[in-house]
């Protein structure tokens, strides 16, 4: 067997806070798959929350972050997509652009830290399709979803900015697609796919924020996908925790189960709905789990 | 939710620009931080509007119009504008700029102006606080950490609050009112 691939796991802040299924499921598929997650010390949150407040935060903050990957000799995969895009691009910045490395490293140096740009970050998605392969994944598959139609929803922080993610293409991303095609399930195409989930303005704007939640399981059910599937702890908690709330908001009922997509991708490697923390989900999930 | 966010505003309903209120400064001012220099570059297209979520849905936020305002250097207007924290950070704005705007990032260097000037909504005075108190944007309690152990997750880790305070108190400069 071919060595395991070893990455530092950067939970975040909303899993820990709020979505522990997305990480138990992740925990159990990606053994599977050759990736040895190793925990992260003393990690803080990546510094995104904060950004519109102040910038230099949230560089400081992820920077941090970056800097026990790079004492530790590992790259960070992360499951929220937040969290992947603000380490990335602090990574590149500061790799780049010397003047601003030097600001954030006199920030780092009253904590006896130094960026020096020898570590990498991506989100699950990334590394799924360029550490593990897609013909790694198939070959895990064990009882293929064969029959069950979901709709993805990547969000925007795994695909934009694309000067920062780059390995997809924004305006038709195909990587998540490809992944729920390796379970067996079919991945249906729907209105304004890479619309935004709506989270990120919940305590600026609910009204603004349920509305674009809302007109997106609106054209999910328009196509009838009995699921959809997330790869971000935020855009999850939009559809799944905030569904009862959106769905008496408009008057309109979804009914709509929201699986992580390690969920959906354990459910075809022949883990039990319970090993996965299905039953955690706001939205009933028991039907998809009967259909594997 | 449209309107000024502070009391201290003084800009009225007035369609017209009151040119008392035009600061030329301001866009330099704008462009001398780190992702602001693009304002220049817009030309008012409005791929930006056209592709925003938000403006969809809300009455007041239109991306091409807070860029021209802070163009024209209206600067009270624009950083006491509620509108200006309505932006979701989805990037389809930069995507999409024919002209290579950092459109999404114009918007965050205004927004860090209005901290600046002491606009501050309170959900960051909430984030920044629990971030200086445990390392985490919110605060996890208990039960969290006890459903951890029951799913068989490992435990936490305790943040570095020291240094994570540091780097708060160093790169906010109390810009940011402590809760």
């Amino acid at each position: 067997m071919a060595e395991s691939k070893k990455f530092l796991m950067f939970l975040g802040c909303t899993i820990p806070y709020r979505v522990a299924s997305y990480e138990v499921s992740a925990r159990k598929v990606l053994p599977k798959l050759g990736i040895e997650l190793v925990e992260m010390p003393d990690f803080n949150c990546c510094g995104l929350p904060v950004d519109p407040a102040n910038h230099e935060t949230t560089l400081a903050l992820s920077a941090r972050n970056l800097c026990i990957a790079e004492q530790m000799k590992l790259p960070i995969v992360t499951l929220c997509t937040g969290c992947a895009t603000t380490l990335r691009k602090t990574n590149k910045l500061l790799k780049e652009d010397k003047e601003l490395r030097e600001t954030v490293n006199s920030y780092l140096k009253a904590i006896d830290m130094e960026f020096k740009g020898t570590t990498e970050a991506k989100h699950l998605v990334q590394m799924l399709k360029e550490d593990v392969g897609y013909d790694k994944i198939k070959s895990t598959i064990q009882r293929p979803l064969t029959g069950l139609t979901v709709a993805e929803h990547s969000g925007c922080h795994l695909l934009r900015p694309t000067k920062v993610a780059g390995y997809d293409d924004p305006e038709n991303p195909q990587t998540l697609k490809d992944l729920i095609g390796l379970t067996g399930a079919t991945c249906l195409d729907y209105i304004d796919e890479p619309e935004c989930c709506g989270y990120t303005v919940v305590a600026i704007d609910e009204k603004v924020s349920l509305a674009l939640a809302h007109e997106k399981l609106h054209h999910i059910k328009d196509v009838g996908a009995q699921a959809m599937v997330t790869v971000c702890p935020s855009c999850h908690l939009m559809f799944d925790m905030q569904q009862a709330r959106i769905e008496k908001a408009f008057n309109e009922t979804f009914k709509l189960p929201v699986l992580h997509y390690t969920q959906l991708l354990g459910l075809a490697m022949g883990f039990t709905p319970d090993e996965l923390a299905l039953k955690e989900l706001r939205v009933d999930a028991s039907k998809i789990a009967n259909l594997t | 939710m449209c309107g000024a966010l502070t009391e201290k505003s003084t800009e009225t309903s007035s369609k017209n620009v009151d040119t008392a209120r035009v600061d030329p400064a301001f866009k330099r001012e704008v462009m001398n931080e780190h992702d602001g220099e693009t304002l220049k570059k817009c030309f008012q297209c409005g791929t930006c509007t056209s592709s925003c979520p938000t403006a969809r849905f809300s009455d007041c936020y239109r991306p091409r119009t807070v860029l021209r305002m802070a163009q024209l250097g209206l600067r009270n207007k624009v950083l006491s504008s509620s509108a200006l924290w309505l932006c979701t950070a989805c990037f389809t704005c930069t995507d999409r700029c024919p002209q290579g705007v950092e459109v999404a990032s114009v918007l965050r260097v205004l927004r860090n102006l209005a901290v600046k000037k002491g606009v501050v909504p309170q959900v960051f005075i909430e984030l920044n606080s629990s971030i200086n108190d445990t390392g985490y944007a919110y605060r996890i309690p208990d039960i969290r950490h006890r459903k951890r152990a029951e799913a068989g997750l490992p435990p936490l880790p305790k943040a570095n609050c020291k240094d994570v305070s540091k780097l708060l108190e160093l790169t906010c400069k109390g810009k940011i009112p402590k809760k």
